[in-house]
């Protein structure tokens, strides 16, 4: 286990970069000879191609080609599975569609691409884009999940199917019972650096990809497969992205398609895609409609929860997500079903975001837990804490770690939930009504392989290496910190290099997990150069000999013995004595298998303050309170910031984001950055962040839990369940924008 | 973007002359709406001329009131003493609009000229009257994708509620023209044909059978500057704007309210409001009935009901039948400072 932390928290290492321009994105860099293209979408969500025109675009200046699915290059592992995904290539179930870009005039959603131009500028490739012109033969368009909720499929794989613990049924013979459906609309991730790729054939046979991935050893996979190379010949880097949120969670067709035309044109080429792409070609959170079922006894004990919930996929392949699955162990409850469903529409396909189905489960179980202590007349924290569970009653374990009392307690204290009235709609203020809300989070924590390596040079300066992308939320502070707690080398002498297959292989930047994994392997490769160096130090001969191993520590550049600091050595004397210019290791770390004797989750509590206009309708979270319980905090500050960025994330998702379609087209309405409204300043209060900060013992050796994740999931539950307390009226549709508030109270 | 001709010019007349030589040729003032109506081919000009060096962009007293210059940007006329001081209204809804960033670029004439937001008028591929009028004749515009109405039977919720005809249902999008409709405004115009006013009130136009044209504005003519009465309103005007965000969000529904208040009694009163119709809509039944009597809740809620009559919803868009009685009552209190 880490010692406790030796410095003040550090502010993010790439915090100067990023704000003066000095970190390269994808689409920063610049090779020789580069080509643009840009993608032409289809105007129709089903049916096909009758007839398209390119010849004005192949007339344009400085157009390169113009490709279609009459003249795409092959794609030789075309059949192969879409790999790229966070835990591998799995093979994606049979749906009765297969979509393969610009292999054929069929159009199976919005926005599929038709066409790729290719200039030798961006400004002429996108010109020429607007002369391709298509005619299309439109199918009946299936896109209004309402509409079809019918036709939900039970997906294979683990989140499909349906879960039961005791009697299905047993909430209906509760004497306190509720039923209530909830939706969450299509979400779309929307960080502010667009997707894309530039692809490089270096060789025949070898490419260089900069891409907006959030992993590249994912990348590097997939484009082996897609070209039947040897991964070793592909060269992904990725070191800075603008935002992830999960977009970059797997390869996307047009990425392929790009690698496949640079090969053809034999020159550099570069794709950004469109804000308005943005919302068709890299995935969205899935409208999802749930239904619970819940019944409890007078004294607040929990006797029976069903969970349903059906999302929207695309025709062609089924996505999945977990969204019933924290229903399944987050309360004592002996009676538990689940089923979970998804209905393939003329859409294009879904990926995880930010908090993925975790989120959209939370919204409805925590939502459905204050409706329950409503009717009950408890308070929703006391509601929760009578069914609190130590051990996961879905795996009949213990919890490798759970504090979540304790981020109740102290998230209560810091919001001032002694201020809120359990009677809804007794708060004013002028105008206005006041409302308290709270919900609770929780989140898979991961232990995934990964690996780094560790150079200790003898001037005392120390690098790490990891292929890990980090998306944002810190990565490279958060091994920073880590080396230097073991080392005890100073932050400022500590460099990170990650985002690069030359790099030691990591996983994808997903699920939370990256401290966890990436971490593990810094402090195992970190302890393995202090044990070396120790050993130096002991050995017969040695400054000093006669210590034992367990006496010693490292700081500063020093290690000396714990009770006689008189008794010390520099490292960098202790490696020149031994002719070392550079200690060097390389440490592959996963879980061992004692893991599986616990269940390892991060939990969070949100708590929201909330101002109601009666009369407009309006909602304004006024003060927000976010606890994370995800074990010993690493890096305070990034850490924080994770937490902020939760809370701005869940704002809009509670509030204002809601990816508009027009089900006679099939086509969004709103995809811009204007019409889609994620939150804006002027939407985020001051935000307190509280770290409970206890170390997980079983996880890792950092004792660190992920908490990208639960800084989102739950918040939007918070927020309806202030609304609530605000008004006495429950709105179960996100967003809670102001024409439902104010028709509920009219 | 399809290239175009770009000219710059330095007077007025040369902008006038320029303007009526070709067709295809627009004026570009801060571009915010114009250069994301070309980057989407809505409008597809044969020519630019950017009119930025004009000089009009003063802002100056004059022996009735105000006058602000058409080029102004708005986020200068929001922050400027005599706005502030004296059209409060004036200032507040402009900086209800858009972002700051946003703001330094538009110009007052540009705002008034702005496009509705309306999704399927900004996307080629739906149907729209306004991009595509049925009608031949002189202001005809560039015919572009299917004509017919998508918002009606279609994603109306943010569209209007009075003054809509069957062709077209948009609303008119500023914040500005709420405030300079209720401040009884005047418009300065230039053109191949001399100089002329118009009420702020005339200036912009209800769809009919020709919703291609948002305005009165003749072919040729450049707003020159908008001239503003002096008013006894200083003291209680509020512009109240409902919107799903914060900020950088266009109304649902906004109010602008100005009063002239004597010892709780309404002198004189000026009501308009936005995100209801196609042109900035002033609320004169509520104004006149409103006109002596006592600032009381009943009193407004009594104009609110005059105000709504002969609204219509759409679907979507029927809960503005009663967000806009309740936002008429709402900023009616702030203004009279009785909430
Ligand atoms: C994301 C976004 C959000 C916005 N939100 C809001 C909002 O909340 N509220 C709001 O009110 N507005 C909002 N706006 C609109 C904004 O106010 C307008 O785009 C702006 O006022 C237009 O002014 P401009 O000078 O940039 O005009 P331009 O784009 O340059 O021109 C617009 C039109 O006016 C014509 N024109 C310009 N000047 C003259 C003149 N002197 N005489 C004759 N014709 C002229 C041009 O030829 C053109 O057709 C928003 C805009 C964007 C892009
Ligand atoms: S409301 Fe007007 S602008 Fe909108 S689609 Fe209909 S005609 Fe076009």
């Amino acid at each position: 286990m880490m010692k406790d932390l030796t410095n003040p928290p550090i502010d993010r290492i790439d915090g100067r970069m990023k704000v003066t321009g000095g970190a390269q994105y994808f689409a920063d860099f610049d090779l020789p000879n580069t080509a643009y293209c840009v993608i032409v979408g289809s105007e129709i969500a089903r049916g096909s191609i009758a007839s398209l025109d390119t010849k004005k675009a192949l007339g344009a200046p400085g157009v390169l080609g113009v490709f279609t699915h009459q003249n795409m290059p092959p794609i030789p592992g075309w059949d192969a599975p879409v790999g790229g995904e966070a835990d591998g290539p799995a093979p994606k179930p049979k749906t009765e569609e297969t979509y393969r870009i610009l292999s054929s005039p069929k159009i199976l959603f919005d926005g599929q691409p038709i066409a790729i131009v290719v200039a030798d500028t961006f400004e002429r490739a996108t010109y020429a884009a607007s002369l391709v012109k298509a005619t299309y033969t439109k199918q009946p368009t299936r896109t209004d999940l309402h509409k079809h909720v019918s036709d939900g499929v039970a997906p294979k794989g683990a989140e499909g199917g349906n879960y039961l613990r005791g009697k299905a049924d047993a909430y209906q013979t509760a004497p306190v019972t509720l039923e209530a459906n909830y939706t969450i609309p299509v979400e779309v991730h929307n960080p502010m650096e667009l997707h894309g790729i530039l692809a490089h054939w270096t060789a025949a046979n070898t490419l260089m990809i900069y891409a907006k991935t959030q992993g590249v050893n994912a990348t590097q996979q997939a484009m082996a497969q897609a070209f039947k190379l040897d991964p070793k010949n592909i060269h992904v880097h990725t070191e800075f992205m603008g935002g992830g949120f999960g977009m970059g969670l797997r390869t996307w067709p047009q990425e392929t398609a790009v690698v496949a035309i640079a090969r053809k044109i034999n020159r550099p080429l570069k794709l950004v895609v469109s804000r308005s792409q943005m919302f068709t070609l890299v995935g969205h959170r899935p409208y999802t409609v749930q239904t619970i079922n819940m019944g409890a006894d007078r004294d607040g004990k929990l006797i029976g929860i069903a969970h349903a919930a059906t999302a929207e996929t695309a025709s062609y392949e089924d996505f999945t997500e977990a969204t019933v699955n924290m229903t399944k162990f987050m309360y004592a409850c002996p009676n538990v079903s689940t089923r979970y469903r998804l209905v393939r529409l003329d859409r294009s396909v879904p990926i995880w975001m930010r908090g993925p189905g975790e989120a959209t489960g939370a919204f409805a179980l925590e939502s459905a837990m204050d409706e329950m202590a409503h009717k009950l007349n408890l308070d929703p924290i006391e509601f929760r804490l009578r069914n609190y569970t130590e051990t996961d009653p879905e795996h009949n374990r213990p919890y490798s770690s759970k504090h979540l009392k304790e981020a109740y307690q102290r998230g209560a204290e810091a919001i001032g939930w002694k201020n809120r009235k359990n009677e809804p709609g007794s708060v004013r203020e002028g105008d206005w009504l006041i409302g308290y809300g709270m919900s609770t989070g929780t989140f898979n924590a991961f232990r995934w392989e990964a690996s780094a390596r560790i150079l200790l040079k003898a001037d005392g300066s120390l690098t790490i290496q990891s292929a890990v992308t980090d998306i944002g939320p810190g990565t490279g502070t958060a091994l920073t910190m880590i080396a230097h707690n073991v080392l005890g080398v100073p932050v400022d002498r500590i460099k990170v290099e990650y985002g690069d297959t030359s790099l030691p292989k990591a996983p994808t930047q997903g699920g939370s997990a990256i401290v966890s994994a990436v971490g593990s392997a810094v402090y195992d490769a970190c302890t393995a150069i202090k044990t070396e160096l120790a050993g130096l130090a002991l050995r017969a001969g040695g400054p000093l000999a006669g210590q034992q191993a367990d006496e010693l520590t490292l700081a500063d550049g020093v290690l000396s013995v714990e009770k006689e600091p008189k008794k010390k050595v520099a490292v960098s004397d202790l490696m020149q004595a031994n002719n070392l210019t550079v200690l060097d290791k390389t440490k592959d770390s996963k879980g061992g298998p004692e893991l599986g004797k616990y269940s390892m989750y991060s939990f969070s509590v949100h708590f929201v303050q909330v101002r109601v206009n009666p009369q407009t309708g309006v909602v304004r979270v006024t003060k927000a309170v976010s606890v994370a319980d995800s074990g010993r905090i690493v890096s305070p500050k990034t850490a924080a910031s994770q937490m902020i960025g939760g809370v701005a994330g869940g704002i809009g998702m509670a509030l204002t984001e809601e990816a508009i379609i027009d089900h006679r087209f099939g086509r969004f309405v709103n995809n811009n950055l204007a019409d889609y409204h994620v939150a804006v300043h002027a939407d985020v209060p001051a935000i307190e962040t509280i770290m409970i900060d206890k170390p997980d013992p079983i996880i890792n050796p950092m004792g660190a839990k992920g908490m990208g994740e639960i800084a989102l999931i739950g918040f939007a539950g918070a927020v309806a369940n202030a609304v609530f307390n605000a008004t006495g009226q429950r709105v179960r549709d996100l967003p809670i924008t102001p024409d439902k508030v104010m028709q509920k109270l009219a | 973007m399809n290239p175009f001709q770009f000219t710059r010019v330095t007077t007025p007349k040369a902008a006038i002359t320029a303007i009526t030589k070709e067709n295809g040729t627009y004026f570009l003032a801060g571009g915010t709406n114009l250069i994301d109506l070309m980057k989407r081919e809505v409008i597809i000009p044969e020519r630019l001329v950017d009119i930025n060096k004009l000089p009009l962009a003063t802002i100056e007293k004059t022996a009735t009131g105000l006058r602000i210059g058409a080029m102004a940007k708005n986020s200068t006329v929001a922050d400027h003493e005599l706005v502030k001081k004296h059209f409060p209204l004036l200032s507040q809804a402009l900086n209800a609009g858009a972002s700051a960033q946003l703001r330094n670029m538009a110009t007052v004439g540009g705002n008034m000229m702005q496009r509705t937001r309306c999704p399927y008028f900004y996307d080629n591929s739906m149907p729209c009257n306004k991009r595509s009028p049925v009608q031949a004749g002189p202001d005809k515009g560039q015919a572009n994708g299917p004509t017919g109405c998508g918002a009606i039977g279609g994603i109306n919720r943010m569209h209007a509620i009075f003054g809509t005809s069957t062709k077209c249902i948009a609303v008119h999008p500023s914040d500005m023209c709420i405030a300079l409709v209720a401040l009884d405004a005047t418009v300065n115009v230039s053109g191949p044909k001399g100089d002329r006013q118009i009420p702020f009130s005339d200036f912009h136009r209800l769809p009919g059978d020709m919703p291609q044209k948002d305005n009165t504005l003749q072919p040729g003519e450049l707003i020159m500057s908008v001239d503003l009465p002096t008013n006894r309103f200083s003291d209680n005007s509020h512009y109240l704007k409902v919107r799903d965000r914060a900020s950088y969000a266009f109304a649902l529904i906004s109010v602008g309210v100005a009063i002239d208040m004597k010892r709780g009694t309404i002198q004189d009163v000026r009501l308009a409001m936005g995100g209801v119709a196609h042109k900035p809509w002033r609320l004169t039944a509520a104004e006149a009935f409103l006109k002596g009597k006592p600032a009381t809740e009943a009193n407004f809620k009594q104009a609110a009901a005059l105000a709504m009559q002969g609204a219509k919803g759409y679907g979507e868009n029927d809960f503005k039948l009663t967000l806009a009685p309740n936002s008429i009552v709402d900023a009616l209190k702030t203004a009279a400072k009785t909430a």
